[in-house]
């Protein structure tokens, strides 16, 4: 089994550098996920990993070996790609037996091998269908067991969901997360959909302009963004503007905000707390640990949540996410509220 | 847009009233009239005997099949490499190289063959070429025989083949050759086991077109070729000018345009088969 491992990866096209130095460590059997908005790099720094692009410097390592100048064919990856690439020409069963026919292994171990990614993707008896006449989620099953048949080590995944609507894209996460984790296999992960890469990973990288924003467990990197992109990448985020007098953060109204890990000692910056960490009071009543009045502007009914945004001046709008429950009372639009979060909650980010 | 039948038919009108007026009443009228010109049916079953019956008409129908048939070869075998390479292009390189296999048709046909005459001859620049470089003692002999048949009917018909396969190619999404490649296939693999398969409806469908031409074809033989390269169109023209001999004519039009129809009924099977796979 094999780790890899990036060392300075860089690529440019003409003027425009779209992987700056990235370095990482995935270890053997970890669900890495690169996330990040489209020209990320995200894309580039795997197709590098495939071969597919050649990075301009740097190095790529499978376990101790350097594939950096390793045509794609002889990096002996599984992969995923994005639309599938299902060859519109050959059945399943020949498209999932590619890797192995191509490799001439013999007809009786190629017929075993692929029953048994068939099996595993639980696709048995569409062997011989043809792409077109698949549904999205048989065609993803077809383009994974593909990338399993060969029993790779590592396998690459380019956005592999994206086509698919949600409730399937769900449940061909935890598919997909189940056999990867049962093979053992490295899986390098590309996506653009934060809430699929919180759900699958073990760690992810968030990539912004071709760097590494932040690499991280995915509840280390949602509870703990280390700045504001990476909060606002990773779901809903409010930033609270704050300035420090005398040593004290104060934020709109003059109000004094506490934040239990104030390392940053910034003269200004944002305080960041996820919605669902705000508690949503009347005017008036005391509370605990930090809190600002405000008018209510909107109040929407999401299912699980009720999402309420208050005014807490004319600049600085607070979301606040309410578990939906027996006891719920709607909030009205126009009430006046105070919201608010305890210091453990909150961290201090430049910007 | 859905079309009712009505408004089907009516957009096709003007074409097939301008068919059957050009192509399709002459061409009855002249197989049924010349037939008919022999007298009762036996008398018609007699002269399909004896055209058929006879060693040049035999040797003529091979020959066109073999001139064709080598035609439709050479120009799949420059054709395919030109074509993948025409699909890869960009911009104004794209252009440039379009404008070079379709501005030839622009002049006349006539001319093209000529000035393959003045390429091909003893003295021509070909033979003159290669004897100042030394690689021949004796002038080559290009012209007035099947090599001249050749190499100017494949001149004439391979932008039909280039031009098809390039629409085939086109159509070919690339991720699926990196995919393959991603999945362990060596260049030739991805050729042989992806790229050629997904193009392989294009090559029938030039091969075929190139064929049907071929097959049909006069002036470039009747310019380029020697006496043994008779082919059934020129022999069909003969019969009419010097023999007036219509029956004849008549019946190797039969045959010409049977194994044409022959052909497209297989080519058209084949692509309704290929379709229902789903490409």
């Amino acid at each position: 089994m094999s780790s890899v491992t990036l060392e300075k990866l860089t690529k440019s096209y003409g003027s425009e550098t779209v992987v700056r130095s990235i370095s990482m460590d995935i270890a053997q059997g970890e669900f890495l996920s690169l996330l990040g908005p489209s020209g990320s790099g995200k894309t580039t720094t795997l197709s590098m990993i495939a071969g597919f692009v050649t990075a301009d410097s740097g190095r790529i390592l499978f376990g101790a070996k350097d594939v950096t100048r390793l045509p794609p064919r002889d990096r002996k990856l599984g992969m995923v790609f994005q639309n599938y690439a299902i060859f519109p020409h050959l059945d399943v069963f020949n498209n999932v037996a590619f890797p192995l026919t191509v490799r001439r292994l013999p007809k009786d171990e190629v017929e075993k091998r692929v029953r048994q990614a068939m099996e595993m993707v639980r696709l048995t008896g569409f062997e011989t269908r043809y792409g077109k006449q698949l549904s999205g989620g048989q065609q993803q099953r077809v383009a994974l067991a593909r990338a399993i048949v060969a029993q790779p080590e590592i396998i690459l995944m380019d956005e592999p969901l994206g086509a698919l609507d949600k409730n399937l894209r769900y449940q061909m996460q935890m598919e997909i997360k189940e056999i990867s984790s049962r093979l053992g296999m490295t899986v390098i992960y590309v996506t653009h959909d934060q809430e699929e890469a919180l759900t699958m990973s073990d760690r992810i990288a968030i990539m912004e302009n071709g760097r590494i924003a932040q690499l991280g467990a995915p509840r280390d990197v949602y509870e703990h963004p280390e700045s504001v992109f990476v909060a606002r990448f990773l779901g809903e985020a409010n930033l609270v503007p704050v300035k420090r007098l005398d040593g004290i953060l104060r934020g709109p109204g003059g109000n004094a905000l506490r934040v239990e890990k104030d390392r940053s000692q910034l003269a200004t910056g944002k305080i960041f707390v996820r919605p669902e960490k705000i508690r949503l009071s009347s005017a008036g009543e005391p509370v605990d640990g930090n809190f600002l009045p405000g008018k209510i502007r909107s109040v929407a009914f999401l299912g699980n949540v009720v999402r309420t945004e208050i005014a807490v001046d004319d600049e600085v709008d607070i979301v606040c996410d309410t578990a939906n429950s027996d006891r719920l009372v709607m909030p009205k639009a126009g009430d006046l509220v105070q919201v608010s979060w305890l210091p453990s909650a909150c961290h201090v980010l430049e910007g | 847009m859905p079309l009712g039948r009505l408004s089907q038919w009516l957009l096709l009108a003007p074409a097939l009233a301008l068919l059957s007026a050009l192509f399709l009443v002459p061409i009855v009228w002249f197989i049924a009239g010349s037939l008919a010109s022999l007298g009762g049916a036996s008398e018609i079953w007699g002269e399909t005997q004896r055209t058929l019956g006879s060693t040049a008409i035999v040797k003529t129908i091979l020959n066109t099949n073999v001139i064709a048939l080598t035609v439709t070869l050479f120009a799949l075998l420059l054709g395919y490499p030109m074509s993948f390479a025409l699909s890869r292009l960009k911009g104004a390189a794209f252009t440039l190289v379009l404008v070079c296999i379709v501005l030839p048709y622009f002049t006349s046909i006539i001319v093209r063959t000529y000035a393959w005459m003045v390429l091909l001859g003893r003295r021509g620049i070909v033979n003159d070429m290669l004897l100042s470089l030394g690689l021949i003692d004796q002038p080559l002999a290009l012209l007035y025989n099947r090599t001249g048949v050749i190499i100017g009917m494949t001149y004439v018909l391979l932008p039909y083949m280039v031009l098809t396969l390039y629409a085939a190619m086109k159509a070919v999404d690339m991720r699926l050759l990196q995919a393959a490649e991603g999945m362990g296939a060596r260049p030739f693999e991805v050729f042989r086991r992806v790229f050629l398969p997904l193009t392989m409806h294009g090559v029938l469908a030039g091969c075929l077109i190139v064929f049907i031409l071929a097959i049909g074809y006069f002036i470039t033989p009747a310019l380029m070729g020697g006496p043994s390269d008779m082919m059934m169109a020129m022999l069909i023209e003969r019969e009419i000018e010097l023999s007036q001999n219509w029956p004849a004519a008549a019946l190797m039009t039969i045959v010409l345009l049977a194994i044409t129809l022959a052909l497209y009924s297989i080519y058209s099977r084949f692509n309704d088969q290929s379709g229902a796979e789903g490409f």
